[in-house]
């Protein structure tokens, strides 16, 4: 496919947005050259997705030029967007799960048969579109006929960036593409971008994971409080150099360590079996120490969390909390002093169209009122030492969670369980799309949780995580998940990435 | 941070003022549709309140139910249930002649607590049919309103059932203002659903339950992580949706001192429309019991507005129909435009 080379694929100069008296965007300068992929990096709320919306037509820019191709370009509407061939890949994908593969393919520019005002749709040469935009993106093992929603999510995100493929897309805006991916599927997905990058396709990776920035993008661009602050070649520059860009000061100390002392044994499982998964787990959770789950996507860690928790049955093998044994129900781990943070926090941690304060105190609303009463000001009352503690950034506890970035949200299903005051905390993905600010924030909690001090005493932690670093920084002990079972928990100086790694995928 | 907790309240309180101004404009609009000013007269305003406490009494539950989001298309025939079982209750004899003569004050209580209890029954019966089964509130509530008028008509034997005259007929709804001005200003009946709404009010707001039933409709999920036992709210929500129904019977009935099977068919439909143009969302998680209120008092100015307009009934119920669609895609264009 031969096409022809400008300097600039997209420019933007000066790109500005402001909603009511918030500045989503206050000056955004960026460049993307043909057949490249730029890395997009900053913290949640950094104004990243505003940036996405301004280029999908969602919202039109207040200020500032646009230029695709040589030509301007100002899309009042994601149609126009559309038209002018760029293309967005969302985190939420957006399949219509009953259609078939070929269906969404071509969703909206079904092929007609002559004459196309009777409406009739072309199946042969929808069928064959399809098929060759599958193969362009090196996926032909994906059946035009299958049914969307029968497919695992790695594939239905092939399946909307073969959409795109299909409409002959010039510019692919991918949204942290790989937040709900295994290993496996990353390295799939990122063999994937670099034949699109070959055929000479620009593409945006907005991301906040900096080894993928690192391994995938050629260049890199860096967003700040909606102004772009910096910008590099990825291969010329280290992490240490694009966080100081991110956060505008250096982050030392990512993972606070303090040296915890283990208490009596709170948490004990013994040979755990759910319905299909865990297939066997057994582990031992002291007071005052964090204990790190590993393991690939779909392993079956967070079905151990839950069936810990009470959501899940449990076929066989045992759960004791403290001195508690018997059948568990969410109520009743909260009664025995052990709360969970999901690791979906829109679907199931959080009741995003409440408030803070509702949320924070959902698990424990006694004592907020007279006569088993619950007071809305004695809600938000109790909510506030929480917020000031996390750094929580919010207008009130009345705010709605919605209204939160990503990375305040999490703080918020943390919250529950310091107001709750929990012994046991089961953090699933805790840091999952929080900016790396908060993060740390997050680590330096664990530490402070597991430690205890005069007034408190020390905390236990059990960690599942799929990111490999922070297991490694903030974790006791770690063990590995791998097709449900788990494997023995040792201490975090015996492991390294690459180990963690090997009995993950099952080759040690 | 004070400055959005006040911009918050300000906000809520442009949400009810917004109401009562659409409510004032209906009911001045039709002020002057109708001949003679005969609208604005006080034994028309207090007509329109009886009407409307029937609704407001029976959208109290059902604003619950639609917060948990659910919905309640039984509301009609509950409402039924209730005005027959109150009817043959007044109706009961006792071996000194009817109960309702030798007892008359006590044996009406008897009869409110009956029609009651009918409704929660029902409600009872939706909510367990909806947690035990996992069917959709919609499908269940579908098949029990058609089952529950079909037991309404039973019990009744299809008749209309018309007890001896009693003080439900005579206090709980019948018109206080004649001539000259009463102090009662309302008949009872009005001022009990005023004191409903009040309970209802304080139970959404001060209540753990108020907060489960707000959580379970905002995110199940979540509320069951949480520890919320949320079928056991579902059940409790449907079944205080029957006893509000039950009692919005009991008003129905002291209406005409009579009990209908075959009465206030399409109620639900007016109740829903009252809890949606109230500003409770479909989705749940979002609603208030007050504009739910004002939701009520809206549907019986708009049904009492045209059907003293003199248009033909057709014309009533196209007006009647707009009118609802137009309130709620306003609603939905101010919300929007806030975002």
């Amino acid at each position: 496919m031969i096409q022809p080379t400008y300097s600039n694929l997209l420019s933007m100069r000066d790109v500005s947005k402001r909603f009511g008296p918030t500045v989503a965007l206050d000056g955004v300068d960026l460049t993307l050259k043909q057949g490249e992929i730029l890395a997009l990096i900053g913290e949640n709320g950094a104004g990243k997705s505003t940036l996405m919306k301004v280029l999908s037509g969602a919202h039109p820019p207040d200020r500032g030029q646009m230029q695709l191709a040589g030509q301007p370009y100002m899309p009042r509407n994601p149609m126009d967007a559309r038209q002018a061939r760029v293309a967005m890949i969302y985190q939420e994908l957006s399949i219509a799960p009953d259609l078939t593969v070929m269906e969404n393919i071509m969703l909206g520019v079904e092929p007609m048969r002559t004459p196309a005002c009777l409406g009739i749709i072309d199946w042969p040469k929808m069928r064959s579109v399809a098929k060759q935009a599958l193969e362009q993106i090196g996926h032909p093992e994906i059946a035009p006929d299958a049914c969307a929603g029968d497919l695992p999510i790695a594939q239905q995100q092939l399946v909307e960036i073969a959409r795109s493929i299909a409409l002959g897309c010039k510019v692919l805006v991918l949204d942290e593409p790989t937040s709900s991916l295994a290993k496996q599927d990353i390295d799939k997905l990122f063999a994937m971008l670099d034949q699109l990058r070959k055929q000479g396709l620009g593409m945006i990776y907005i991301s906040h994971f900096l080894e993928e920035v690192r391994q995938i993008s050629d260049r890199f661009t860096v967003l700040r409080d909606g102004a772009s602050v910096g910008e590099g070649i990825t291969a010329q520059s280290d992490n240490a150099q694009i966080i100081r860009m991110m956060v505008g000061r250096d982050v030392r100390d990512l993972y606070p360590r303090s040296t915890h002392i283990a208490g009596e044994a709170l948490l004990e499982l013994k040979a755990v079996a759910g319905n299909t998964k865990p297939k066997r787990a057994s582990l031992t959770l002291h007071r005052g120490e964090v204990l790190g789950i590993a393991g690939l996507v779909g392993a079956g860690r967070t079905e151990m969390l839950r069936a810990i928790f009470g959501l899940d049955a449990i076929q066989s093998g045992q759960v004791r909390l403290a001195t508690y044994s018997g059948h568990a129900t969410p109520a009743k781990r909260w009664a025995q002093s052990a709360g969970m943070v999901s690791e979906d926090r829109k679907t199931e941690g959080l009741a995003l169209g409440l408030s803070i304060a509702d949320n924070t105190t959902l698990s424990d609303l006694k004592g907020l009122g007279p006569m088993g009463l619950v007071l809305p000001s004695r809600q938000q009352q109790a909510t506030l030492p929480w917020i000031q503690k996390l750094k929580l950034k919010c207008e009130s506890p009345a705010q709605a969670v919605e209204a939160l970035s990503g990375g305040n949200q999490q703080k918020v299903a943390i919250a529950r369980l310091l107001h709750h005051d929990v012994d046991l905390l089961l953090l699933d993905e805790p840091t999952r799309g929080v900016d790396i600010g908060s993060k740390a924030q997050i680590y330096q909690l664990i530490d402070e949780l597991a430690l205890g001090d005069g007034s408190r005493k020390p905390r236990a932690i059990l960690l599942v995580s799929s990111y490999l670093p922070e297991l490694l920084g903030v974790c006791d002990r770690i063990a590995v998940m791998s097709r449900g079972v788990l494997g023995e928990a040792r201490d975090v100086s015996q492991w390294t990435e690459h180990e963690l790694m090997m009995e993950a995928t099952g080759q040690a | 941070m004070n400055a959005l907790t006040h911009s918050s309240k300000f906000a809520t309180m442009l949400n009810v003022f917004g109401r009562v101004a659409a409510l004032a404009v209906i009911f001045i609009g039709f002020g002057f549709i109708v001949p003679d000013f005969a609208f604005f007269t006080a034994g028309n305003v207090e007509n329109i309140l009886m009407q409307s406490a029937v609704y407001a009494m029976c959208a109290l539950g059902a604003t619950m139910v639609i917060i948990t989001a659910g919905i309640d298309l039984s509301a009609g025939s509950m409402i039924a249930l209730a005005m027959v079982i109150t009817a043959m209750i007044l109706n009961v004899d006792g071996s000194q002649g009817p109960m309702v003569e030798t007892y008359p004050t006590l044996w009406p209580i008897v009869a409110i607590a009956g029609g009651m209890l009918a409704g929660t029954c029902v409600g009872l019966t939706n909510g367990l049919l909806i947690t035990s089964l996992r069917l959709v509130p919609f499908i269940v509530t579908l098949g029990t309103l058609q089952a529950i008028r079909g037991l309404a008509k039973g019990v009744a034997d299809n008749q209309e059932i018309s007890p001896p005259t009693n003080w439900l007929y005579h206090q709980l709804m019948f018109p206080v203002q004649g001539r000259t001005f009463n102090w009662q200003i309302v008949p009872w009946g009005v001022w009990a659903t005023l004191v409903a709404a009040l309970f209802a009010a304080a139970l959404m707001r001060y209540t753990r339950l108020g907060r489960w039933i707000y959580a379970v409709g905002s995110n199940a999920d979540t509320a069951r992580l949480c520890g919320v036992p949320v079928l056991r709210t579902k059940i409790m929500v449907y079944a205080m949706a029957g006893a509000f129904a039950g009692l919005a019977g009991v008003l129905e009935f002291s209406k005409l001192n009579l009990g209908q099977p075959t009465g206030a068919v399409m109620y639900e439909l007016y109740v829903i429309a009252a809890c949606v143009i109230g500003g409770t969302s479909l989705m749940g998680g979002v609603g208030s019991i007050f504009g739910s209120v004002i939701g009520a008092l809206i549907i019986g100015t708009l049904n009492a507005g045209a059907q003293q307009a003199g248009w033909p009934k057709w014309v009533q119920e196209i007006v009647i129909g707009a009118i609802i669609i137009l309130a709620i895609a306003l609603d939905q264009l101010r919300h929007r435009r806030k975002a």
